[in-house]
């Protein structure tokens, strides 16, 4: 079996999976895309650091349009996870207002997405209520 | 007037909706020359112009114009800047005149948008037969819907929903209320692409796009067109008497973009952009949001209105739902909001919006609004804003005595 792959490259798999962010030297932004420079202070230099897999929801919508290939309804979200924002789908709850609660403790969460042909199965992460 | 003001000598939209047999160019024309006309000028007295257009691809819309219908020899800019782009050839202009380049100008933004569905951010792409990494993410797939949602409606749910976790207050049924105001509103102004009345339960029931949103609460596509004629206070003086009566002062012309903050770059802030524009705007204009008769705001969504109330501080900061439950921006209210219909009912062709609200200000301060008239208007203020991000205020004042 080939080793899974993560979705994308801020996703660390493992035994505790996590979200990865370059923070910047000077002014501590944190970024989740490949950098070139700093959009806060324009400074270059950037660490690794790791990303609180806990969080708060901040804010969703409850998408019921969306690109071909993509299952609806589904929830996104912005997640507070200790001062970094990060955006991802909601998980493992019933995709109504009922059940999404502004301000509601979420936790990090990954799953398979599929295998390729050569039976590479990609990891993507979400978020779900934390129990 | 004074000789540096710049005003808006001539300023038309065309019909918004569905033009099956107008293309860009007869759009653009069209708008082109009605402002012209309104002006009592000809393409022969521009000294610049500025167009936008979005979706049409490559094209320089400015010097297609100009083939249209007066090629002159100007200088031709082609700006784009999203949602923001008629605000931005509005400004190029404007500031051109300010420069002491030009006596004269014209913006055009036109757009054929109709039937154009769902707008996202395109960071698409289909799913290969190996995953192989792309863009700035290095995702293997598409993040749009995997990892949260990029599509327009959705972007702005989830901005009107922070700002109910921020504030509270505000749930479907006033998002919805926000909707229905416009909707009711658009009865009046025969350019608009709906002008159907709408019941609460009505724009409740509808299909849901991205919660809170449902259609009726998004902008509609549509084609459209609009343009302007700006001139120096100076040469205005040299015009008739009944085209400095018409003529509309722009007191203040502000363009700006989003700073860096923490977590804008997960979810567009529009706040922050919004409120500085609107900051400068009152300053350079000398007038405070207490002074305007109303107000054309980018209602893209209904979930967009109600911050955009906080962020032209049309309210204390914090207290947009109580400001709408007042009843307050209604077109019976103290700032009405939206008498035109707005983007949820006269539409959005994304590049003509930051001239046709500039119009429906100018069509009130000249007492010409007709039926959906603003008894006495003399200030007024139209903001736009596009992602990612640029926002666009100008406020404008009467210039008759």
């Amino acid at each position: 079996m080939p080793e899974p792959i993560p979705f994308v490259n801020y996703l660390v798999l493992g035994e505790d999976p996590h979200l990865v962010a370059h923070e910047c030297k000077s002014c501590g932004a944190r970024f989740f895309d490949r950098r070139n420079a700093c959009a806060g202070c324009s400074g270059t230099e950037f660490q690794t650091v790791d990303v609180s897999t806990q969080g708060e929801l901040r804010s969703f919508t409850i998408v019921a349009f969306a690109a071909p290939g993509i299952e609806v309804p589904f929830v996104s979200a912005i997640v507070d996870c200790g001062g970094t924002s990060v955006r991802a789908n909601l998980v493992n709850v019933e995709p109504s207002p009922e059940h999404v609660k502004l301000g509601m403790p979420v936790k990090l969460t990954t799953f398979p997405i599929g295998k390729d042909e050569e039976g590479v199965e990609a990891i993507n992460f979400g978020f779900e209520p934390a129990a | 007037m004074a000789s540096e003001d710049v005003f808006i000598l001539g300023i038309r939209m065309t019909k918004f909706g569905k033009h099956k047999e107008l293309d860009t160019v007869d759009l653009a024309t069209e708008a082109t020359l009605a402002a012209l006309a309104d002006g009592g000028v000809t393409m022969k007295d521009m000294d610049i112009i500025a167009a936008g257009n979005l979706m049409g691809g490559a094209m320089p819309i400015a010097q297609v114009i100009q083939k249209a219908c007066g090629q002159t020899g100007i200088p031709a800019y082609n700006v784009s800047n999203a949602c923001a782009t008629g605000a931005t050839a509005l400004r190029v202009v404007g500031m051109s005149i300010k420069a002491g380049e030009s006596d004269m100008g014209i913006a055009v933004g036109v757009e054929k948008l109709a039937g154009a569905g769902l707008l996202a951010g395109g960071s698409r792409k289909s799913d290969g037969k190996s995953w192989e990494r792309s863009g700035r993410f290095g995702a293997v797939a598409g993040v749009d819907g995997r990892i949260g949602t990029e599509t327009m409606p959705g972007v702005f749910a989830q901005i009107g929903m922070e700002y109910n976790h921020k504030y509270g207050g505000a749930n479907f049924e006033l998002f919805a209320e926000i909707s229905r105001k416009n909707h009711s509103h658009s009865t009046l102004n025969p350019l608009a692409a709906y002008t159907k009345e709408m019941t609460l339960e009505q724009i409740m029931g509808d299909i849901m796009i991205a919660y809170p949103n449902t259609r009726p609460m998004c902008s509609a596509n549509c084609d459209g067109a609009a343009a302007a004629v700006l001139v120096s206070g100076a040469k205005l003086r040299t015009l008739s008497q009944e085209q400095q009566r018409r003529a509309i002062k722009v007191s203040a012309s502000i363009l700006t973009s989003d700073p860096y903050e923490e977590a804008c770059q997960v979810l567009p802030n529009v706040n922050t952009l919004t409120r500085a524009a609107a900051k400068q705007a009152y300053e350079q204009a000398g007038v405070g949001p207490e002074d305007l008769d109303l107000v054309e705001l980018h209602d893209c969504f209904a979930t967009a209105e109600l911050v955009h109330y906080d962020n032209l501080m049309l309210c204390e900061e914090g207290n947009a739902v109580d400001f709408f439950k007042s009843g307050a921006t209604w077109r019976t209210g103290s700032t009405p909001v939206n008498v035109s219909g707005g983007l949820q009912s006269k539409g959005h062709p994304i590049a003509a919006t930051g001239i046709a609200n500039v119009w429906e200000i100018c069509h009130h301060l000249r007492g010409e609004a007709g039926p959906r008239q603003i008894e006495g208007a003399k200030v007024g203020l139209a903001h736009v804003i596009g992602l990612a991000s640029a926002c666009g205020v100008h406020i404008l004042e009467s210039n008759a005595a």
